[in-house]
């Protein structure tokens, strides 16, 4: 493993829109900059794989902006630790980076939430946007059944892009009520670009049955999914499929900023009019701080680029925007809340942690997180909790709030000291390591 | 014709598509499990975004490589369990 120091005035972490949006704008006024993103390519996920051939005129826009301005970003490193202030350990292919700033900007985007359900782990049962991701990134789709479902807004998107790649969708299972709906849409009216571009889904989802009040009960098939059993209302009925698409809307990616520790609020990073976090000098923008989409993720980056730049005159220009957003947000939200017949999904049997294979039954009995890992070794696998952590919080209300270093699996050798250095803080780090991650 | 690159899957050499995913090309080949969970199901890819560790394969000779995050290079060798 190589070791390689970087050094830049303003460290990007995430280079979805709202880092690429940060890095330009603290480029902009004069900062040295640095965005470092796990992911093979800049564009985060709404942008996925569409660094070399954009498909909207907004990616464009943003990718030619770091382009043109010559901003370095470093893809396929995720950061593991902090070892000291000012500094984050990041993990490459086969490189070991140092990154050393004065100001950290964290844009780390977004996961979807998964809810189990009997013969959710079956292979072919996948993410919404999960399934979208891949198909970005070469997986075929031309001709396959597809049932999407869960609920947000990302279902139509999803159900548009991988009708226009051939795939055959059978229906759009929605777990919100109409009535909610018909609620999010008056109040689109005040978002134009919003309104046009439902009434564009639409369009291009003719033909599709779209159910509200919908959800999967279950998936089934022989070695992999073969039908989804579906229910609306009183009525259950089985569709085949190749693919289950299903997500449950958004939950944000905090755990860098709970290892930094940044003070959160109800799940999400707080932060002031200046996107600045309660720790000084740490800035975080998009779906972190609440869950908004593109705009309000290029907005919050962008002020978060000036305000860690200096340039205040400029973050506070766009202040009216981004609130403006906000209440988008907020409408969004009370859109998609999980109704809590889906807290019922799962049996005795059906795998909550997929990691450890950890079922409802052995979990059912703890009355916390904490001890529910330490007797059971729930969300202590590779994934680190995080697709479980979502689950347990809506179905026991439990709190999920630990993060260790390292906060994604790490090689060992990312973790041992350098010859010849000081390193205390690895030391550290292998110590606890060895009791709480998997070996990698 | 698109660039092409050719990868070992499980002791196999085919040819994909450059540019698409270790994830993308396994499934190109007809593979559906790609590993098997600790009371040995069979599992799939769940996220595609880096997440949920579903997907981890052997990608030359690196254990647990999550296939969604890698791109397919000339000579890669990659192992499903």
């Amino acid at each position: 493993m190589r070791k390689e120091v970087l050094t830049s005035d303003i460290l990007v972490i995430g280079a979805g829109p709202a880092g690429l949006a940060a890095g330009y704008s603290a480029a902009r006024s004069g900062r040295s900059v640095l965005l470092v993103d796990e992911n093979p390519t800049p564009g985060g996920q709404i942008w996925r794989g569409e660094w070399r051939h954009p498909r909207s005129r907004r990616a464009a826009f943003w990718f030619k902006k770091i382009y043109e301005g010559r901003i370095p970003v470093l893809n396929g490193v995720r950061i593991i630790a902090e070892p000291e202030e000012g500094v984050l350990l990041g993990e490459g292919v086969d490189t070991l980076y140092e990154l050393r700033f004065d100001k950290l900007i964290l844009a780390t985007g977004a996961r979807e939430r998964f809810l189990p359900f009997p013969g959710w782990t079956l292979p072919n049962v996948v993410g919404a946007g999960g399934l979208q991701a891949m198909v970005k990134m070469g997986l075929p789709i031309r001709g396959k059944r597809v049932v999407v479902a869960g609920t947000g807004p990302l279902l139509l998107a999803v159900a548009a892009y991988l009708r226009a790649q051939g795939a055959c969708v059978l229906l759009v299972a929605e777990q919100t009520p109409l009535s909610r709906l018909l609620w999010l849409g008056w109040g689109l009216w005040r978002y134009p670009s919003k309104s046009v571009q439902a009434l564009l889904l639409r369009g291009q989802l003719l033909g599709v049955p779209y159910r509200t009040n919908c959800w999967p009960i279950a998936a089934e098939g022989e070695g992999k999914l073969e039908r989804v059993t579906l229910r609306c209302g009183s009525r259950t009925w089985v569709v085949r499929c190749d693919y289950l698409a299903c997500g449950f809307h958004l939950v944000p990616n905090v755990e860098l900023a709970r290892l930094l520790g940044c003070e959160l609020l109800h799940g999400f990073v707080r932060v002031n009019a200046l996107q600045e976090t309660s720790r000084p000098n740490v800035f975080c923008a998009g779906e972190p701080t609440g869950i908004g989409g593109v705009e309000l993720a290029l907005l919050e980056g962008q002020i978060a680029g000036y305000a860690a730049a200096g340039d205040l005159k400029r973050a506070r220009s766009l202040f009216a925007a981004r609130n403006r957003w906000r209440l988008f947000a907020e409408r969004l939200h009370r859109a998609f809340t999980l109704r809590p017949e889906l807290k019922d999904l799962p049996d005795a049997q059906t795998i909550i942690c997929r990691c450890e294979d950890i079922t409802l039954e052995r979990l059912e009995r703890f009355c916390s997180w904490r001890e529910a890992k330490l007797q059971t070794r729930c969300g202590m696998g590779p994934c680190q909790g995080r697709i479980c952590g979502p689950i347990v919080e809506f179905l026991f209300g439990w709190h999920v709030d630990s993060v260790r270093p390292p906060i994604f699996p790490a090689r060992v050798v990312s973790l041992i000291p350098m010859e010849g250095e000081d390193s205390t803080y690895v030391h550290e780090l292998g110590r606890r390591y060895a009791g709480d991650h998997h070996e990698f | 014709m698109a660039e092409r690159v050719t990868v070992t899957i499980n002791g196999v050499r085919v040819e994909v598509p450059a540019h698409v995913t270790v994830l993308a090309a396994l499934i190109m080949h007809g593979i559906v499990t790609f590993r098997k969970s600790v009371r040995g199901e069979m599992r799939g890819p769940l996220c595609g975004i880096g997440v949920c560790f579903e997907c981890r394969v052997t990608i030359n000779g690196q254990h647990h490589s999550r296939s969604c995050q890698v791109l397919c290079q000339e000579g890669m060798d990659v192992r499903t369990e």
